[in-house]
């Protein structure tokens, strides 16, 4: 079993030193609801899990260990290693600081079933990692999916309609930052949003626009470096689909500029901060636009 | 006096007040506490709404006034408080209890006047809960979910619903129901019943034993905290669907030519909480963390006299993003004493 080796393998690279501290996950309360967790001694890895619940994408957490004393052992699924591998593109990780085991995943899951992001697996590749931990089962691909089908949806309807179709949608938002806290790709270390000397700081905003305006904003922000991971969606607790958002976004460059997957590969420069020649004109605005 | 309707009449009953009414409300496969009317999906078996119903007290954001320079006079324009009565219709016996732990935030000196209006002008009317869910844990505060504190008390018996005012105003609201009168002997199985699903829950014997204001030292110093924040992402959601969460946040929007002073919440688990001139008090989420569960389990009882300012809604527990919660702090630091 995977979850045997993992903690197996954990617990001597613990015991032989090569690394301080364990980044894995812990159980909850109940069957599904499992929580990512440090574990430091070989006493406290017994509460080490792995399995379906594991869902969780510890890269974000790894800002955190960056500047801890010593290596930390990482465990990424394979879509984890896309987080983790941007988050170096952009030199926010040092590579030293972590060991990687990559960990093989055969789709996780909540209490509702298989999670969203897994409905449309990027495969099982993993980007990066020290050693592998994973068996047969967990290589096999996950069935196809067109995850841009919904994104087409929107992109048929006119104005107006997709107007209604966001403005429903975000109005059930309560700004916990939960999307932006958990996704890989918002590091900075102030949120402009959290910036009381912005001007535009707000735990809620005057009017529900501007409320509004605060998701289009981020997507901007993460777009060409947002690796669809899903987190963002699969932590609202108002069940707000902000993935469609960045994938609107990904599925424009990708017709754009050519295929493009953030995190994958060596390759630091992204379509949005590199110029070609070929670039489309700002104009490409008007021309797509449909009413 | 007790008096019973049948359950598909309760639509009926609502759309016949003469005032605005909010009630559960289901859209999109979330229940929430909103404004009744025509067509709306009403959902009264669901026992825990998304959010609390604390919304209708202290809205998540409020106009509190404006400002207008106009040469060299400046206007101000005080939001008005709210002067309509209201029903809150279905509310829950742990999620009454948080307002009275908003009430000893907001209507001690100096009272919250845009608060104390919408307390004032509510009329509630309660639901006992039938089925209990499994985040459930109202209990361990002695909270009773088969007998709320409302003007009106309803049970659901079979396929009635059972109806009681507890007080004049309740008596005035229920006075042109259509009712039945009803034998309140029949609803003893149905109480006992709840409180024998609430045992059978997963937190039903959580143990506060060694956690209240007596132990402030203990309980802040613990070792723990680091090990059971770890995952916390900050956000807040835990904050923002806790019903007894009270901390807010004054801001002025400035638009150049006037300016909009409003209120939102705010929570303990965010950076720049009370943030002041020298920088923060609660550098990392460690303390922020520890902040939120101390206020809960310890300051609030502490100052007064000894009410939890937790009432076991389970909230928090259903939906933090990361699946951290008070019920793990409590076995934590609970465990600690043995
Ligand atoms: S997206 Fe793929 S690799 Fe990632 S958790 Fe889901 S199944 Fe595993
Ligand atoms: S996680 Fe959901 S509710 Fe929270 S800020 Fe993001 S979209 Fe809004
Ligand atoms: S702390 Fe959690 S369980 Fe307690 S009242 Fe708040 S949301 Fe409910
Ligand atoms: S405890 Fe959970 S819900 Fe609360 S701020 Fe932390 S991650 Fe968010």
């Amino acid at each position: 079993m995977i979850a045997n080796e993992l903690k197996k393998r954990a617990l001597e690279l613990l015991a032989d030193g090569t690394v301080k501290r364990v980044l894995g996950w812990q159980k909850g309360e109940f069957e599904h609801d499992w929580s990512p967790a440090l574990f430091e001694t070989a006493e406290e890895m017994k509460g080490f899990v792995y399995g379906k619940y594991a869902g969780a994408n510890l890269s974000k957490y790894c800002l955190k260990l960056n500047k801890e004393e010593g290596k930390t052992l990482v465990m990424l699924k394979p879509c984890d290693t896309y987080s983790f591998n941007q988050l170096l593109h952009e030199h926010r990780l040092n590579r030293e600081n972590f060991y990687i085991i990559g960990v093989g995943c055969k789709g996780m899951e909540d209490q509702n079933g298989l999670l969203m992001k897994c409905t449309c697996c990027k495969g099982k590749v993993f980007e990066l990692s020290d050693e592998v931990i994973d068996d047969e089962e967990s290589r096999q691909p996950m069935p196809e999916v067109d995850r841009f089908e919904q994104v087409a949806k929107l992109e048929q309807m006119t104005h107006q309609e997709r107007f209604e179709f966001w403005r429903n949608e975000l109005s059930r938002c309560i700004r916990c930052n939960a999307c932006r806290n958990v996704c890989p790709a918002c590091t900075c270390v102030k949120c402009v949003f959290d910036n009381p000397g912005s001007g535009i700081a707000s735990k809620a905003n005057v009017t529900d626009f501007e409320e509004n305006m605060f998701h289009i904003i981020r997507a901007y922000h993460v777009a060409g470096r947002c690796t669809d991971c899903g987190e963002c969606s699969r932590v609202c607790p108002q069940n707000i689909p902000l993935h469609l958002l960045n994938r609107k976004f990904i599925k424009d460059m990708n017709e754009l500029y050519g295929e493009y997957q953030a995190g994958e590969g060596a390759e630091e420069r992204t379509p949005m901060t590199s110029y070609t020649l070929e670039d489309v004109e700002p104009g490409i605005v008007h021309e797509r636009g449909n009413e | 006096m007790m008096r019973k309707f049948a359950a598909n009449k309760v639509e009926d009953i609502i759309k016949a007040i003469p005032m605005p009414v909010y009630a559960p409300i289901e859209e999109n496969g979330m229940v929430q506490y909103d404004r009744f009317e025509e067509g709306a999906k009403l959902n009264l078996d669901t026992c825990k709404t998304e959010k609390s119903p604390k919304d209708l007290l202290f809205p998540q954001w409020e106009d509190m006034m404006h400002f207008r320079m106009e040469g060299k006079t400046i206007s101000i324009t005080e939001q008005e408080r709210c002067s309509q009565d209201y029903v809150l219709f279905g509310a829950r016996a742990c999620d009454l209890k948080a307002f009275e732990v908003l009430d000893r935030v907001f209507l001690v000196d100096p009272v919250d006047t845009y608060y104390a209006a919408r307390r004032a002008h509510g009329i509630v009317v309660a639901l006992a809960c039938g089925e209990p869910e499994d985040t459930c844990f109202c209990g361990v505060f002695g909270i009773d979910p088969a007998n709320p504190t409302a003007d009106v008390v309803m049970w659901k018996v079979g396929e009635e619903y059972y109806a009681e005012a507890q007080t004049k105003r309740g008596e005035e609201l229920m006075a042109n129901w259509e009712t039945q009168e009803a034998d309140a002997a029949a609803l003893e199985p149905v109480k006992a019943e709840i409180g024998k699903k609430l045992a059978e829950k997963p937190f039903a014997n959580l143990n506060l034993e060694g956690l209240d204001g007596d132990h402030m030292m203990e309980m802040f110093r613990s070792a723990q905290w680091k090990k059971l924040s770890m995952a916390c992402l900050g956000c807040g959601s835990c904050t923002f669907v806790c019903p007894t969460c009270q901390c807010y946040d004054i801001r002025d929007y400035d638009s150049g030519k006037d300016i909009q002073r409003y209120r939102c919440w705010d929570s303990c688990m965010y950076s720049d909480f009370t943030l002041m001139a020298h920088g923060t008090n609660r550098p990392t989420q460690v303390e922020r963390y520890r902040q939120r569960f101390m206020h809960k389990l310890c300051y609030y009882p502490a100052n007064n006299e000894g009410l939890y300012s937790c009432v076991g809604c389970g909230r928090c527990v259903r939906k933090c993003p990361m699946n951290l919660n008070i019920v793990k702090v409590i076995k934590a630091l609970g465990e600690e004493k043995k």
